[in-house]
Order: structure tokens, then C-alpha cells, then sequence
């Protein structure tokens, strides 16, 4: 069967010991995290996991199941397929030497992109984006040379009006 | 009125009926012990933490009740966990007290420290660090809530030792109701109409029944739907004594031993009723090859058993007694006159199977483990509680002795733990004192927590313990015998203690028989006692259990004897 990309946004208990629950369930039982995202909603107690994993169907199912097992997880939403807004951001710092940098400013501003720090030959770029976004600029830097990156994993929300008590 | 944490969880555990706590004490849980020992909660101390959890098991299954044992921290707590991956695995519901060091170390390696609450992560339904005394009876009551409802398991509760000094006013909740926990009991009638549907059109159906059925006292609603509906019925090692095997109906146990007709049957069958199962490796064989020709319902209380190991047509969440207490319901409304009839072809298909290819052995000079279980099996007239150990003897046991009634046969199945049987009897002998308990044991697995003794004898509890005695790890043997060139690699056991004077060591009567003669006599005189008793029997060393599915194969292939 085909492996699928799947985004899961999981609500759950904001208390000690949760991801690691959810963490030892993957590793426990063989799934895969590609990226984890976690923080507190406007709900103190409750937090928020952005997860994308991959998985044949009948895998996906049995992940989305688990999880909801488990006790302090209060909701798990598979938003692949649905209507959703997806977002990462992410850090790069690239080689500027200054006759790259006109080039490095131009890719910055096409992509919105904001220069956050200047060094004698590198500009730490952040940009913020869907999956596409941020693979096209990296595409793009790394001719420049890219000397580190930092991204923060994606975070989703679907486009319903009112999903839930969060 | 301030209560210190100790006081507050004896005070829960009274409100949860609590009446016996299987335990070890030590420096963590001193000030619950010297609270313990104020109520009149009988506390039962085993020889190793491991025995405490398999007998809060065993009693839990004898009771029907939440099992509850009390350990310290560090070695304890360790020494506990595997007979907490057993419960977890058999879906047995276990409350696991287990000391800590003061909040204040926690982190800082302290004497007797481990993260129970880590390890135990994957191996509890649910677990809790008490971190304020606020928390404490809440967090005890929620714990025996998660551990009895919904699929059941062990639930452990870390208590700090500051915590069980500290003082709050008792504030346990009337009701529990927690957000993200509500399993569903109630099934889907549409579903379920499907189902009757599919049982009308079947021709050769099969109904197929866990530990589930066990475990919702689901019995009587099976019989009377596999009655009206005149289905034969087979069971996994833990779906034992779900279903009558008296019962004409009776296919006997499925899976890698199972008999030659519930294997053949499964492969033969067009609609496959699965309840309350999570169909296991050994149950299923070559998954590929599993129920081929058979349209699956599958019923169970966990959404995460569906479509785990098969792929079914049918899917039911629900819990097994409400589920076919509907499904008995919506059949009143459908006509299965002439049914019998109807299934006569199917039935004496079966019948040929059950005449050709019984289970059988030969009982010769030397004393066949068999023979042991069916006299014991006779001689108890079937009513007694049964615990095994694991490998042979376990399933000599499910094989030869007929459970008709459900919590008769108390085995680790899931996980499949040597050294389950004595401490599992022992809890079950507390929780039903009448009841005749034996535990069915080799001479290998016995030795793996053959301390107990030490605690029945102690505490009374006249469990009788029948050490099927071949001098090898015989499972292990066996298949060394058939899949590794009869290399016995490590499994010669002949260096064993005399067990009668062991038995007799721990205060407690040894029986021994050599010889097929002296089988019943020694069964006799050690059933007819009021003591603990240790009966050996020298059987014959190379005997096998079969039939035998070789692993991976499909359960149709079977090596017969």
C-alpha cells in the first residue's frame, strides 16, 4: 500500500509526561514523526500538537486510534484531505559576501521574508510559509550557500468556523 | 477535617471496596503501612513484588474486582513490572500503589529512585505521579475508574513519600467524569442488523470468542446467541470458559494448539463472529491465510483491536455484554426456525473433523502430563479455578481440563509469563476462599516465583500446586526438538529441587507419583487437603503438545501428533 503524508492536529491534557506518551506510542510500536509541533491553546490546560507523519491507511488508522487511546488526549483531527491552513517558520543562515547580497535581498522580498541578523558575510533569513514555500526558497539559497537552518515544524488549523471548545 | 496522604488513600480505597492488598513494604511506603495497618484491609505480603501484581491479577480475575497491590519505590516498583506488562497485555484491572522517593529528590538519583511512572509508560493503561496532596483521591479514584471501564488494565499511582505525610481535607469526587476518557459501550444497532443479515445468509459460521467475553461477564448472552442462532463457537486461551465446553456447540480452543476442528473450521467457515478479541499472532497464525473464505464481524470495546491484525468487514465498537445483549434482542425479531437443519451439514462436517483428529495422547509406562490434567480435570469435576504457568504445562491445561463456566482459567496469555501461576492462585484463593485453586505448573516455571509458597502458607491459603515435572524447559524444547535439529540448546532442567521436600521446607505437604498408578492417589490426597500442597508428578520427558501450528504458518497446517 502507499505511504501518505498526514497531518494530525491532537488535542490533549497540557501536563507533564503527555509527549511522552505520544512519543513512546510511536516509538513503541514502529510510526514515524516527520515533525512534532507542541504548545499551550487559549485554553491553559490544554495543548496543542501539530504532528505530520506517514503511513500506509491502514497504519494511519491504527496511529490516529492509538492516539486517541490514550488517556490524556482529548482529540485527534486528521486534517489531510480537509480544508486547512498550514504554516512553518523557519531560520536560515546564508553565506552573504557582498556581491550575493542584492541577490539574497531580492529572493527575501519576493518570498516575504524579513533579514533578521547581519554578519560580516551572512544574513539569517526567517521565513514563514506552507511546505511549497519554504522548499522553493531553500532551493534558491542554497547556491549561496546555506550555513545553518532552523525550522519550527509545521502547525495547522483547519478552516472551520468553530471546530471545538479550543 | 486534614487527613495525611496515607489516611486519604485508605480512605479511598474503603470507598472502592477494597478488602485485600497484595504487597512488599519499604523505606517510600512505610507511613502508608503503618496507616495500612489500622484498617482492616487484609494486606497480604508476598516473597517478591513481581508475585504481589500477578496475585492483585489472579484475584481480580477470580473476583471480578480491581485487583490493588502496594510496593515501594526503586527495586519495588521494578521488581513489579512485569507483572504489570501482564496485566496490560490480558486487559486485567489492577490498581499498582508503588512508593516514591521524597518530591524534593526526585531527579537527583536518590537511594531507591527509578521513574516507575517512565518505565511504566508503555505497560499501563494509564499511570500518575502524585505531585500535590490535593490531587491524591481524585488520582486514586480516576485510577480505579480507568482500570475497571472500557477494555480494563493496570493503572499505577507513584506516591512521594512527602505526599503520603502531607495533609489536605478529603475531597474525592461523588462521580468521575474525566474529558477525554468515555469508552463506548453501547453498540451500533445498524451494524448489528447487518450481522444478523450475514447470519442469515452463512452458511458455515463461526463464532469466535476472547478474553473480552470474559472479562464483560458476557457469557450467558453468548450462549444464548450462539444457542439461537446454532453457531459453533471456539475460543482463544483467554476466551476459555466463555462458552460452555460441555456444550455440544464446542469447538475447543483455537490457535497455534488448538484443536484439529476449530483450526479446520476457521478455514473452512463463510462468516467469522469474532467478540471480544484482538486477534493474537498465535490465534491467527499466517495472517495472509486467516479465515480466507469468511466474511469477519469483529466486536470489541477498543477501537485500536479493529483492523489491527485482519481486515474486517464488519466492524462493532462496543462492549461485548451490550453488544450481544442487542444482538439477542434483534434476533427475537427474526425467524430462525429449522436452523438446526439448516446447519446440519456444517455441523457433521465438523463432527468428522472432531472424530478423525481428536485430541489425544497415549498413556504408556511413564506417566503422560495429559493424563495428569484429566484426572485432575475428574476429579474436580470441572469446578475448580485453574492457574497455569507458561509453556507446556499452560497449554496441557487449556486443553485437557473443560472450562463450562467463565473465570475458571486464569492464565498470563498476552505475555506469557513463567512464574504467573502460584502468585495468580494465591490471589485467587483470597478472593474465593471455597473455591478448589490449582495452579498447573512445569518443573521450570514453578521455580520462577517459587517463593510464594512461603505467602500461602503464611496467610492460609490453601492453593494446591501440580508440577508437571519433565526436567526440560519443555515448550522450548519442543520446538528445539522440531524446528532446530533436536539441538537442546539450554533446556535441560534435570538439577531440580526435591519438591516435596521443598514443600515440606515451606511448611506445606509434598506429594510425589512416578508412575501412571499413583496419579489419582496423590491427586486425591493433595485435592483432599486443607493445607498447601505441591503434588510432583515424573512424567514422561519427551512428550509434545499438539496439534502444533509451526510459527507463520498458516493454522489450518497443523504438525498432529
Amino acid at each position: 500500500m502507499a505511504e501518505d503524508k498526514h497531518i494530525l492536529s491532537i488535542l490533549v491534557d497540557n501536563e507533564p509526561g503527555v509527549l511522552s506518551r505520544i512519543a513512546g506510542l510511536f516509538s513503541g510500536r514502529g510510526y514515524n514523526i516527520e515533525s512534532l509541533c507542541v504548545a499551550e491553546t487559549a485554553k491553559s490546560n490544554v495543548s496543542r500538537i501539530t504532528m505530520v507523519t506517514t503511513g500506509d491507511t491502514q497504519i494511519v488508522e491504527q496511529i490516529k486510534k492509538q492516539l486517541f487511546k490514550l488517556i490524556n488526549v482529548i482529540k485527534v483531527n486528521d486534517l489531510t484531505g480537509k480544508k486547512y491552513i498550514q504554516r512553518e517558520l523557519i531560520l536560515i543562515k546564508v553565506n552573504a559576501k557582498p556581491e550575493q547580497r542584492a541577490e539574497i535581498l531580492r529572493i527575501v522580498d519576493i518570498f516575504r521574508g524579513k533579514i533578521v541578523d547581519v554578519g560580516l558575510d551572512h544574513y539569517t533569513i526567517e521565513i514563514t510559509g506552507d511546505e511549497d514555500k519554504i522548499a522553493a526558497i531553500l532551493n534558491l539559497l542554497k547556491p549561496m550557500g546555506i550555513n545553518e537552518l532552523a525550522r519550527t515544524g509545521n502547525i495547522a488549523l483547519d478552516r472551520l468556523a468553530n471546530n471545538n471548545v479550543n | 477535617m486534614e487527613l495525611t496522604g496515607a489516611q486519604i488513600m485508605m480512605k479511598a480505597l474503603k470507598e472502592e471496596g477494597v478488602d485485600t492488598i497484595f504487597g512488599y513494604p519499604g523505606g517510600a511506603v512505610l507511613d502508608i503501612y503503618d496507616e495500612l495497618a489500622r484498617t482492616d484491609i487484609r494486606h497480604i505480603l508476598v516473597r517478591h513484588e513481581q508475585g504481589a501484581v500477578h496475585a492483585a491479577d489472579g484475584y481480580a480475575r477470580a473476583s471480578g474486582k480491581v485487583g490493588v497491590c502496594l510496593v515501594t519505590s526503586g527495586p519495588g516498583a521494578t521488581n513489579a513490572v512485569t507483572g504489570i506488562a501482564s496485566a496490560y497485555m490480558d486487559s486485567i484491572p489492577v490498581v499498582v500503589f508503588t512508593g516514591q522517593v521524597p518530591a524534593h529528590l526526585i531527579g537527583n538519583d536518590a537511594f531507591q529512585e527509578v521513574d516507575i511512572v517512565g518505565i511504566t509508560r508503555p505497560c499501563t493503561k494509564h499511570n500518575y505521579l502524585v505531585k500535590d496532596i490535593k490531587d491524591l483521591a481524585r488520582i486514586i479514584k480516576e485510577a480505579f475508574y480507568i482500570a475497571r471501564t472500557g477494555r480494563p488494565g493496570p493503572v499505577l499511582i507513584d506516591i512521594p513519600k512527602n505526599i503520603s505525610i502531607a495533609k489536605a481535607p478529603y475531597n474525592a469526587p461523588k462521580k468521575i467524569s474525566m474529558k477525554a476518557y468515555s469508552p463506548t459501550y453501547k453498540p451500533n444497532v445498524k451494524q448489528l442488523r447487518k450481522v444478523v443479515s450475514l447470519i442469515k445468509k452463512a452458511k458455515k459460521p463461526v463464532i469466535f470468542a476472547g478474553g473480552g467475553v470474559v472479562l464483560s461477564s458476557a457469557s450467558t448472552g453468548l450462549k444464548k446467541f450462539a444457542t439461537k442462532t446454532c453457531i459453533p463457537v471456539t475460543a482463544s486461551l483467554m476466551g476459555l470458559g466463555a462458552f460452555p465446553a460441555s456444550n455440544p456447540l464446542w469447538l475447543g480452543m483455537l490457535g497455534m494448539h488448538g484443536t484439529y476442528r476449530a483450526n479446520m473450521s476457521i478455514g473452512a467457515c463463510d462468516l467469522l463472529i469474532a467478540i471480544g478479541v484482538r486477534f493474537d499472532d498465535r490465534v491467527t497464525g499466517k495472517t495472509d491465510e486467516f479465515a480466507t473464505n469468511a466474511k469477519i464481524v469483529h466486536i470489541d470495546i477498543d477501537p485500536t483491536s479493529i483492523h489491527k491484525n485482519i481486515p474486517v468487514d464488519t466492524p462493532i465498537v462496543g462492549d461485548c455484554k451490550s453488544t450481544l445483549s442487542v444482538m439477542n434482542d434483534l434476533l427475537t425479531e427474526e425467524n430462525f426456525k429449522g436452523i438446526k437443519k439448516k446447519r446440519g451439514k456444517w455441523l457433521d462436517r465438523i463432527d468428522k473433523w472432531k472424530k478423525t483428529t481428536p485430541l489425544a495422547y497415549k498413556q504408556e509406562a511413564t506417566i503422560k502430563p495429559q493424563y495428569v490434567v484429566e484426572k485432575l480435570f475428574e476429579l474436580t469435576k470441572g469446578d475448580a479455578i485453574i492457574t497455569t504457568e507458561v509453556g507446556q504445562n499452560q497449554m496441557w491445561a487449556a486443553q485437557y481440563y473443560h472450562f463450562d463456566k467463565p473465570g475458571r482459567f486464569i492464565t498470563s496469555g498476552g505475555l506469557g509469563c513463567m512464574g504467573f501461576g502460584l502468585p495468580a492462585a494465591i490471589g485467587a484463593q483470597a478472593a474465593s476462599p471455597k473455591s478448589t485453586v490449582v495452579d498447573i505448573a512445569g518443573d521450570g516455571s514453578i521455580q520462577m516465583n517459587i517463593q510464594e509458597m512461603a505467602t500461602a502458607v503464611q496467610f492460609g491459603l490453601p492453593v494446591k500446586v501440580v508440577i508437571l515435572n519433565n526436567q526440560y524447559l519443555g515448550m522450548v524444547r519442543q520446538w528445539q526438538e522440531l524446528f532446530y535439529d533436536r539441538n537442546y540448546s539450554s533446556t535441560d532442567m534435570a538439577n531440580a529441587p526435591d519438591f516435596v521436600k521443598l514443600a515440606e521446607a515451606y511448611g506445606a505437604v509434598g506429594l510425589r507419583a512416578e508412575k501412571p498408578g499413583e496419579v489419582e492417589a496423590v491427586l486425591k490426597k493433595g485435592l483432599a487437603s486443607k493445607k498447601t500442597v505441591i503434588m510432583e508428578f515424573i512424567v514422561e520427558r519427551e512428550e509434545g503438545v499438539y496439534p502444533m501450528v509451526p510459527a507463520g504458518k498458516a493454522i489450518t497446517e497443523m504438525i498432529l501428533v
